[in-house]
């Protein structure tokens, strides 16, 4: 607002001379900031260019190709662990949503309670400790039980995401819980609707969007994890960020380019989506 | 006016009536057995999977190691004892040996230098960002929020192409000629702290956003009719109020940074070993469970250190307001 | 008054039950909190009969209890004690899905993801009425609203005014037996609220149904109520129609808070019994004697204090026969009318302030110097005895 007056104010909208004192500004503050936007950018934009590149160096550029997205789509070892990172993916998703769901609608829309600031902490448990700790800890617990009990299978991963998802999937859940306004439930109340009612037509239609985000980002922290997959997951629950990690550390082709672009494409069109989608909502 | 209350016989209501007394009683236990049962889900799940494990390696960090992974069910310190000291086999005397304490002591150098980094470039970007205007505001959170859901491990593996032998920097640098051999960037020390800036510099910005979006530019107007210069206005108005924000920012920094483990996985080399790639190698290879529970055991106590600055720091602010 | 019988006239039609009670508060209680210190009493034995088919309004200034007594009525808070009556049947145990009254609610609260006509419609789907029924009763409603063209909206597309009276067909929609209204028009700018003021009073008496309207504006309620009931700190101060509370308030609160009033010191003389109301002879400070109407309460005997409307008052020539006398302190003119301002003689100067409105005539000019000594003219009934 201030500082669009002031520049009217420049005869023409081109001050000669000096320019017009703007009392928001800081010295250099915005060229550190398209700066911090190039360095957020540049290397992404980098890896993307490369992943078209014809030749087998992901760094010197000869003629513009397809060739790493159609050799990456037709890799049998990135086919599989696509098809374990959307398995795992997609049941981690659907658990923690539901239990973040629950736990939204039991700790909003009511007076505080007693133990209220330990269940947030509880919940947001996974976000605090550093995710290399979770990694080898699970892992501890998981070798503890299979000894145990002497049941495998790709079970133990899943839990293990549902467990970092639940905080991811509960925070958007809560937010759009919080803004909702109390007394439309009491105006449906009010309107002969029966408490199982007012859930069904009012509180669970409003909460949708923020359901959807919760089920979104959680897919998102689910499909990108990288440390505690690898602690975790067994033999051939090799999950695609698991199997990129592997081609980065044995020597880099385009592929892993091709494969990075389309991993990014999926997050920034999930992220695009909640985002915009979010806005125009409210 | 007065006869409408005289005509209600003053008998009729005691104090209050039993049933609406129980009545009242079974809603509330009925609304507290639903609030538990809706959380249960959630808090069994976290403190079953996310919570136990952590006991069990402060149990497993008193123990012996296995001989190929794993725990033997002999209580032992030696876990702790190793980080100082390194037993010799044959004599059974202990010599101190610095080296786990050099990757700590690496580990939270570097955390703390990629702090300060992103601060300096996130502060600034988070003041510009919150002086556009509200349309253009979102689009730029949009830009800087974007990167932070990008995969980590990738947006990694494009640092290494820009740090490479073979990489952006040195191609550029030898085609304009100011060089004739590669700068050696990646593997080092210097390509971990970039690269750690890079991961974390959004969760700088947007802390710092946060609370400068709750400034009021009157403040800045007064200050500067009352003759404040730039710098001045700048130190004794917009810093104070963006402190919580730059908190928050140098914690959700640091703190991932000190246990991080794919940065200095991809972009450090053998000699850049960081906590997380130690701790991750006890449980791997080497097989120390034991000396891993305990790494992890210290590293959950340095930030757990950093969460309780935060913490009181927070509860201080919310005294004041 | 149907005593405690469950089986009042449910079923009776609405002729018979004209003038009939709609609700009953019976020595209700409400405290918030609990504990010694937490605990706040928002309603403390209040006891109200509210008539059938009536513009029943609850008056008076923010946190005095009105809006708890309606969320009492509606079901959204239970009574710490009492009991509440809908035509003689109890509703204090029952939740609000099931209480045939409806809520006009301050902020609207209309449904954000349906459309007008679903939210009129809401109610009555509620109740699993048959669709064809609510789709006639939808129409009707936007008619009787003027919103007839609206019905696809979505109610985020709509201006206050609009939402107020979409809110407003939503509640009446499932033909409720009370519609109770939260301060609706708070949230209107004047001249909207002015319009709805009349659209309210044309559609209660349209549907016959008992409106109890909360507010904080002692305008609206004079303007549109069949009854008021003045509240502070939790307790019904008096009862009555616009007319009888605004000439003849009972209790120095309600005398304050409902337009502008002088009060004075007198002594209570004598009473009498006539056919208009009570009657007393009172003393005022300057030794006249004038007849002030008593009100329907415990008047203490000896000191009591006087209420006058600036209105009800006219200024003579100072001297004998004035009812008091006083100095032009202040003018204040204000279009139709003028106020003059008197420091009123006393002892030791200390007589107090008496404000006097005349009507502005055409061409008058200003008749009085400030300074001037001039005399209050006071007839017989502009007096107004105060229980306390």
């Amino acid at each position: 607002m201030a500082d669009r007056t002031l520049q009217t104010t420049a005869p023409g909208g081109k001050p000669a001379g000096r320019r017009p004192f703007d009392l928001k500004r800081q010295t250099g503050f915005s060229e550190i900031a398209w700066f911090c936007l190039f360095v957020l950018y540049a290397p992404i934009a980098v890896l993307i260019v490369f992943s078209f590149n014809d030749n087998r160096s992901v760094t010197l550029w000869t003629e513009f190709s397809l060739r790493w997205y159609r050799s990456a789509l037709n890799n049998q070892g990135i086919q599989n662990a696509a098809m374990i990172s959307l398995q795992v993916g997609a049941v981690a998703t659907l658990v923690s949503t539901f239990f973040a769901t629950l736990a939204a609608l039991a700790t909003t829309r009511n007076e505080r309670f007693r133990g209220e600031g330990l269940v947030y902490a509880v919940i947001n448990q996974p976000l605090m400790i550093p995710e290399i700790v979770t990694a080898v800890a699970t892992l501890a617990l998981f070798a503890l039980i299979k000894q145990l009990t002497g049941v495998g299978g790709i079970g133990y991963l899943m839990l293990a995401h549902t467990v970092f998802c639940i905080p991811f999937a509960y925070m958007p859940i809560r937010a759009r819980l919080e803004d909702m306004n109390l007394t439309l439930e009491q105006a449906a109340a009010d309107l002969y609707a029966t408490p199982l009612q007012v859930f069904r037509r009012i509180t669970l239609p409003l909460m949708m969007p923020g359901i959807v985000a919760g089920a979104m980002l959680a897919f998102v922290v689910s499909f990108d994890d990288v440390i505690i997959t690898l602690m975790v997951a067994g033999p051939g629950e090799t999950t695609l960020p698991i199997y990129i990690f592997g081609q980065m550390r044995r020597g880099i082709t385009p592929e892993t380019n091709a494969v990075s672009t389309l991993i990014v494409l999926l997050s920034v069109v999930l992220v695009a989506l909640l985002f915009f989608f979010g806005k125009r909502r409210r | 006016m007065a006869a409408e209350t005289a005509s209600v016989p003053a008998t009729s209501a005691p104090a209050e009536t039993e049933r609406l007394r129980l009545a009242k009683a079974a809603i509330r236990r009925g609304k507290l057995r639903t609030r538990w049962l809706l959380l249960s889900p959630a808090l069994l799940t976290i403190v079953l999977v996310g919570l136990l494990p952590l006991s069990i390696i402060l149990v497993y960090s008193f123990l012996e190691p296995g001989t190929y992974g794993g725990v033997r069910w002999v209580f032992s310190t030696d876990a702790y004892v190793q980080f100082l000291f390194e037993r010799d086999l044959f004599e059974d005397t202990l010599t101190f040996n610095p080296a786990y304490l050099e990757i700590f002591w690496r580990s939270v150098e570097l955390a703390l230098l990629s702090t300060v980094g992103s601060l300096l470039i996130g502060f600034p970007t988070a003041y510009f960002i919150a002086t556009r205007p509200p349309s253009r505001r979102n689009l730029w959170l949009f830009l800087i929020t974007l990167p932070f859901w990008t995969n980590l491990l990738i947006r990694t593996f494009a640092m290494m192409l820009i740090l490479r032998d073979e990489g952006v920097i040195n191609i550029i640098l030898m085609k304009l000629g100011l060089i004739d051999q590669p700068l050696v960037l990646i593997y080092t020390d210097g390509a971990v702290f970039l690269g750690l800036v890079y991961s974390y510099l959004p969760f700088m910005v947007l802390p710092i956003y946060a609370a400068l979006e709750k400034l009021d530019f009157r403040l800045v107007e007064a200050a500067y009719d009352l003759y404040a210069t730039r710098g001045k206005v700048l130190r004794h108005v917009i810093l104070p109020v963006a402190k919580p924000g730059l908190v928050a920012g140098c914690i959700l920094v640091f703190v991932p940074g000190l246990g991080a483990y794919i940065t200095p996985e991809l972009l450090g080399g053998g000699k850049s070993l960081m906590i997380g790639n130690m701790i991750a190698i006890q449980f791997g290879n080497s097989r120390n469970w034991p000396f891993g529970s305990a790494a992890s055991l210290i590293l959950m106590a340095i930030v757990l250190v950093a969460l309780l600055v935060y913490v009181r720091y927070a509860g201080r602010r919310r005294g004041h307001g | 008054m149907t005593g405690d019988g469950a089986a009042a006239d449910r079923t009776a039609g609405r002729s018979d039950r004209a003038g009939a009670a709609a609700i009953e508060i019976r020595r209700v209680r409400k405290v918030f909190g609990s504990g010694q210190e937490r605990a706040v009493v928002a309603l403390d034995d209040v006891s109200l009969t509210i008539r059938d088919n009536e513009f029943f309004t609850l008056l008076g200034p923010s946190g005095c209890g009105k809006t708890t007594l309606l969320r009492l009525i509606a079901g959204f808070e239970q009574p710490t004690a009492g009991e509440i009556l809908l035509f003689g049947s109890h509703l204090e145990h029952l939740p609000p899905h099931r209480r045939p009254v409806n809520t006009v609610f301050q902020q609207y609260a209309l449904f954000p993801h349906m459309t007008v006509a679903e939210n009129i419609g809401f109610g009555l789907m509620m109740q699993g009425r048959p669709k064809r029924e609510i789709d006639e009763t939808v129409r009707r409603m936007l008619a009787l609203v003027r919103m007839d063209d609206l019905a696809g909206r979505r109610t985020d597309q709509l201006s206050g005014g609009q939402q107020q009276r979409v809110a407003l067909a939503r509640a009446l929609a499932p033909h409720p037996k009370v519609l109770l209204l939260d301060e609706p028009l708070s949230a209107l700018d004047l001249k909207l609220r002015k319009e709805m003021q009349i659209e309210l009073k044309r559609l209660q008496h349209e549907t016959g149904i008992t409106f109890i309207f909360v507010t904080h504006d002692q305008e609206e309620a004079l303007t549109m109520s069949d009854r008021i009931a003045v509240m502070s700190d939790g307790a019904i101060l008096q009862v009555g129609t616009p007319r009888e509370i605004y000439d003849h308030p009972a209790r120095r609160f309600v005398a304050d808070f409902i337009g502008e009033i002088n009060i004075l010191p007198a002594e209570l003389l004598e009473t009498r019994e006539a056919s208009g109301g009570a009657s007393a002879r009172v003393r005022l400070s300057s030794g006249q004697v004038r007849l002030a109407r008593l009100p329907d309460g415990p008047v203490a005997a000896g000191r009591v204090n006087v209420a006058v409307r600036p209105e009800h008052a006219g200024l003579q020539p100072a001297g004998e026969g004035a009812a008091l006398t006083g100095t032009l302190s202040n003018v204040v003119y204000f279009g139709t009318g003028t106020h003059y301002h008197l420091e009123l003689d006393g002892p030791g100067g200390e007589g107090g302030r008496f404000v006097v409105e005349l009507q502005n005539r055409l061409g008058a000019g200003a008749d009085h110097a400030i300074g001037a000594r001039l005399g209050i003219l006071l007839t017989d009934g502009s007096l107004q005895v105060l229980c306390d």
